[in-house]
């Protein structure tokens, strides 16, 4: 009797089930449904009616958010495979990854430390690129192979490049204050 | 009100019932009320046909209250008692505030908010928004010939929780039904968009009497969406008045000014400050009380000096705001100008070198807010008509987040996220037998509690005993569409259910609210009783004739015997509203709603699905 949010947000979207999202027809579609169940729409109406709407609408909200952000639409296409395989806890990642990743960190500390603007948006260009990389990597395994643990661990790979990112977002408005 | 009129969201009410909304923009210097006339919104003048109502508020020792140019004359005379600027105030407490060492103010600091005490009492910035906004009713109402179905109220989008909250309650205080808090740029967004069928990422800067905003929008096919907002809730017009009336004490060296000469001084900074729009030099003269003289003249380039870090205080937000959407100056198509503080040249020449490119300022950037809250207001009331087809997507402005181990924050609901929005974390007990779990709720972008706005704190308690870690806690935050804050928590496990709300600790009570707006009611000898009867009773027979209209529409939705329960409960609130007592018709109400919600959720999802059906979304057209 509610929109059905008991489908899948791609159907929900009418979207294919896939990583690699057609942005403009998410958008789309995305508009049509807020202007129906948005609270604007149904201001006039009794509170009952309103908080209805307010909820539809927050649930089409986080459907939106959860397809446009390839990490988090890649962590749902994995839950919808009952892949997921707690990747949160599962923190074991290859050495040289990880000695990767402390290179990245160091390399943000000095450069925040030494309020070198530039350097960290060189980094976040970098950054950028590798991310990139791992995004088609994705992409790769999830709709081309469907090789789930393949895209699973890529994933892992992508929350830390995301977290990096955030850290250096960070850097650049401190050095802003 | 016509209730359940829902199966068709796109399409007007019948034109006959055109609904009386207005858009306020609450300002800090001034403030408007709008309307939508015969399609068009108009700015809604006093009998003397002037537009902008100073936000000024003087208290009188006799209990009378003067609101805007009544008040204005005495702003040097009185200036204790003469509030302006009291948005500045709003959902602050004293620390808060900055240049409290020049107003004039006899300041009460109170638990959230700071009081002002006046000759006619101790008065909260709730209060005082109020008197204004109860003037710009009365004048909407004298206006357009009738009661006002609700009101669109602008905030700054860089407002948080407390200060919306605040505005609410100020709303609701001068009799005001709130439609919607809407964010001041986005107001501006809309009246400048339709007004131009603009598409593209559009900047709304906005440099008001007491705050700056910058917000990024994309206006694509008729929606309006916030990409992001940033901005400095305590920056702006007022601050170059403040430091003009820093090089006055200066140059003419006077020292320790009465506070009437500091009101008296700030009024001609601000005029010599408004001169500078069109002239290069600005005389000031001024004879205060002491028999000291101001005997000066500012010339443009110092002006530009004492004043260039305000300016460049508000490319910061401006740069944050950008990198938040994810876009760069190349992509802004146009820069819209918005607030009084922006006619200043040198604001202008700022954002027109940052955006490389000359703002638009073909609308009243004092006006345009008003008028894009009126078209909203207007909407919202139901007389959508068809060219009001248009969608606005707004945002959260600040982060919302909750106190966690060592006084650190944990963010729930990041800023610039899409209203309305939830989230919900789970948390857990840590020791064993615990009963009672401590929240703190806080809005903002540090680290720590201590540099975050706190909003709320509440226990949850009746947690049946468990060994630690066992019991799982679930708080939900929920973001209106109004930007407002609601924390519920639960304990999950057990089936033992706990749950509290929270609204945050700034606002004022619904009691508190009922007791102020029924002293005021009986202040000026309105009969709240009779009032209360009149409005049951309408709602109530407005609330009937949409049933019944449901009913017929669509009655085939429902069971026989949930249309019987229905048209009962019709038929006890009809024998209800030929009585007396408000309270059995509100009650009657509720009971009817309580009845129809069911048959109202399958009605908005037919509608909904209608829409949709002809033409799969995968299928519309790009």
């Amino acid at each position: 009797m509610i929109p059905d949010f008991s489908q899948d947000y791609f159907a929900l979207f009418g979207l294919p089930r896939v990583y690699r999202v057609d942005m403009a027809r998410l958008d789309q579609a995305y508009h049509a449904m807020q202007g129906k169940v948005h609270p604007d729409r149904h201001a006039h109406l009794p509170e009952t009616e309103r908080r209805l709407s307010m909820q539809w609408a927050t649930q089409v909200n986080e459907a939106y958010r959860t397809l446009k952000q390839p990490l988090a639409r890649a962590h749902y296409l994995l839950r919808l495979a009952g892949a997921e395989g707690g990747h949160e806890s599962n923190t074991v990642m290859p050495a040289a990854f990880l000695m990767e990743q402390m290179e990245w960190r160091e390399a943000v500390a000095e450069a925040r430390a030494a309020g070198d603007h530039h350097e960290l948006e060189k980094l976040m260009r970098r950054l950028d690129l590798h991310a990139g990389e791992i995004r088609a990597e994705i992409e790769q395994s999830l709709d081309a192979r469907k090789d789930y643990a393949t895209a699973a661990d890529a994933v892992r790979r992508l929350m830390f490049m995301e977290k990096l990112e955030h850290e250096i977002e960070d850097a650049l408005e401190a050095l802003e204050n | 009100m016509a209730l359940l009129q829902i199966s068709e969201p796109g399409l007007s009410a019948a034109p006959h019932q055109h609904r009386l909304a207005v858009g306020i923009d609450l300002g800090t210097t001034n403030s408007i009320v709008a309307t939508v006339r015969n399609g068009i919104a108009v700015v809604l003048q006093d009998e003397v046909g002037r537009s902008l109502l100073p936000s000024i508020v003087r208290y009188k020792a006799d209990g009378g209250v003067d609101v805007g140019h009544a008040a204005q004359g005495a702003q040097s005379l009185d200036p204790r008692n003469t509030i302006v600027s009291v948005k500045r105030f709003m959902g602050r407490g004293l620390k808060d505030v900055s240049h409290i060492e020049s107003m004039p103010y006899d300041f009460l600091d109170a638990e959230g908010m700071v009081r002002l005490r006046t000759v006619a009492g101790v008065k909260s910035p709730v209060e005082v928004s109020a008197e204004i906004l109860k003037l710009l009713r009365s004048r909407a109402e004298a206006s357009l010939g009738g009661e006002l179905v609700g009101a669109v109220i602008t905030v700054p989008a860089y407002f948080d929780d407390a200060q919306r909250q605040a505005t609410k309650d100020a709303a609701r205080l001068a009799g005001l039904n709130v439609l919607r808090l809407l964010n001041e740029p986005t107001a501006a967004a809309i009246a400048y968009g339709l007004d131009n069928a603009s598409e593209g990422v559009y900047a709304v800067f906005d440099l008001g009497g007491g705050t700056f905003d910058i917000s990024i929008l994309k206006l694509s096919r008729g929606v309006f969406e916030v990409l992001s907002t940033n901005g400095d809730p305590s920056l702006g017009g007022d601050d170059f008045d403040q430091r003009v009336y820093c090089w006055m004490l200066d140059e003419a060296k006077i020292r320790f000014p009465s506070i009437e000469d500091t009101r008296y001084l700030l009024l001609k900074a601000r005029e010599a400050k408004e001169m500078l729009t069109s002239h290069d030099e600005a005389p000031v003269h001024a004879e205060l009380s002491t028999g000291e003289a101001v005997d000066l003249t500012l010339k443009i380039d110092a002006f530009a000096e004492m004043t260039r870090t305000l300016i460049s205080k508000t490319l910061g937000p401006t740069r944050k705001a950008l990198r938040d959407a994810g876009l760069t100056v190349n992509d802004v198509k146009g820069v819209v100008m918005v607030g009084g503080a922006t006619r200043m040249p040198q604001v202008q020449r700022a954002v027109a070198e940052y955006f490389k490119q000359e703002p638009l300022t073909n609308l009243d950037p004092e006006k345009v807010v008003a008028l894009g809250a009126a078209t909203q207001a207007n909407v919202l009331a139901g007389n959508r008509a068809g060219s009001d087809d248009w969608l606005l997507l707004d945002v959260i402005p600040l982060s919302l987040g909750m106190e966690t181990m060592g006084g650190l924050v944990e963010k729930v609901i990041p800023r610039n996220s899409t209203i309305p929005i939830a989230k919900a974390q789970d948390f857990t007990t840590f020791k064993d037998g615990q009963t009672a779990m401590g929240f703190h709720i806080v809005q903002g972008e540090r680290e720590l509690v201590a540099d975050c706005r706190s909003l709320a704190k509440f226990e949850l308690r009746g947690i049946p005993p468990m060994v630690a870690g066992a019991a799982r806690i679930r708080v939900t935050f929920q973001v209106d569409a109004d930007g407002l804050l609601s924390v519920a928590a639960r304990e999950m496990t057990s089936g033992v259910e706990a749950s509290i709300t929270v609204k945050p600790s700034y606002g004022l009570s619904d009691d508190e609210i009922a007791g102020m707006l029924k002293d005021s009611m009986e202040h000026v000898g309105d009969d709240v009783q009779a009032r209360n009867l009149r409005e049951q009773q309408v709602e109530a027979r407005r609330l009937i004739e949409a049933v019944e209209a449901a009913l017929a529409a669509d009655g085939r939705l429902l069971r026989p015997d949930e249309r019987a329960d229905i048209e009962e409960e019709i038929a006890a609130l009809s024998k209800r509203i030929a009585g007396t007592d408000h309270r059995a018709i509100k009650a009657g109400i509720d009971s009817l709603n309580a009845a129809t919600q069911d048959f109202a959720a399958r009605r908005m999802d037919q509608g909904i699905k209608r829409a949709l059906a002809g033409h799969k979304v995968i299928e519309l057209k790009l």
